[in-house]
């Protein structure tokens, strides 16, 4: 990522502590070129951690992952033992030789994310959809882990 | 989690809650000799949720995105179910007819085109 420097002119910082001022300048502006949204301040240091719902309904669990700018090819899916984990790459790809950086705020790379799985599920029923950047895999529970219906008899 | 719920739900001065705030979505722009490329990541926005305008030299860009009710219930959330919104200032180079964007897989990319004078040109000596 290419930091951009902007040229403060001399005269502004004429005096004892000027030095120091700019030292302090350029070490804020530091910070608010790389952090940006503070929110997602804490995915700076683990790489991509693309954010995961979880959902459940008497049939199935669902997961979605928000996963934009990928091809299907790129994503991988597993289940296994009761965890189900979604990984990939995202490549950088340069638009043009020539192009600089002007502004970088995305990430690429490899992600890797474990969900582990609140009810067993038939993982060779799963299926998973890719639309508008959101990964929605779908995972049928076992018929053990559905809500089952107890007759309360009245004597 | 019931907290998060609660403010969904709850309306703000007569506007829904969810329109109070958007989400910025994060953007890579890079610079050629002939113009800007714009990226943004909006996942769950597609071409329907979009809306671009061009105001003087102000781009807004809108994604709306549907807030996900399943007719399941939410177990854990990670996600901001808000929508996106972007404001630029726009370098005064960039010819305003020629902007095209497209989204695809959640990602709006735009391109933003130099007017034909403004690109460096060769000056010959006579």
């Amino acid at each position: 990522m290419k930091l951009i420097r902007r040229q403060t002119p001399d005269l502004w910082n004429w005096s004892p502590l000027g030095r120091l001022t700019t030292v302090r300048d350029e070490i804020n502006r530091l910070f608010d070129s790389t952090f940006g949204d503070f929110g997602r301040g804490t995915e700076l240091f683990n790489g991509w951690t693309p954010a995961l719902d979880l959902y459940e309904d008497k049939d199935n669990l669902t997961v979605k992952a928000e996963l934009p700018g990928l091809k299907r090819e790129e994503i991988d899916i597993s289940v296994q033992d009761g965890t189900l984990v979604i990984s990939g790459e995202r490549k950088y790809e340069e638009t043009s030789k020539d192009s600089e950086p002007y502004r970088s705020e995305r990430f690429f790379g490899r992600f890797h994310r474990t969900v582990a799985l609140p009810k067993p599920v038939l993982s060779d029923k799963a299926r998973a959809a890719y639309k508008d950047g959101i990964l929605t895999v779908v995972l049928p529970k076992t018929e053990e882990a559905k809500p089952k219906h107890i007759e309360v008899k009245v004597d | 989690m019931s907290t998060l719920t609660q403010n969904e739900n709850r309306t703000v001065n007569g506007i829904a809650a969810d329109q109070r705030g958007y989400l910025s979505p994060p953007v890579n722009i890079s610079e050629t000799r002939d113009g800007y490329v714009l990226e943004a990541e909006m996942p769950g926005v597609s071409k329907d949720g979009l809306e671009v305008t061009l105001e003087d030299n102000e781009l807004t860009i809108i994604g709306r995105r549907p807030s996900d009710v399943e007719g399941a219930e939410l177990v854990y959330r990670e996600s901001r179910p808000r929508d996106f919104k972007r404001v630029f200032e726009l370098d005064p180079a960039i010819d305003a007819a020629r902007i095209t964007a497209k989204i695809e897989q959640g990602i709006l990319r735009m391109d933003l085109p130099k007017a034909e004078r403004v690109k460096p040109r060769k000056i010959t000596v006579a």
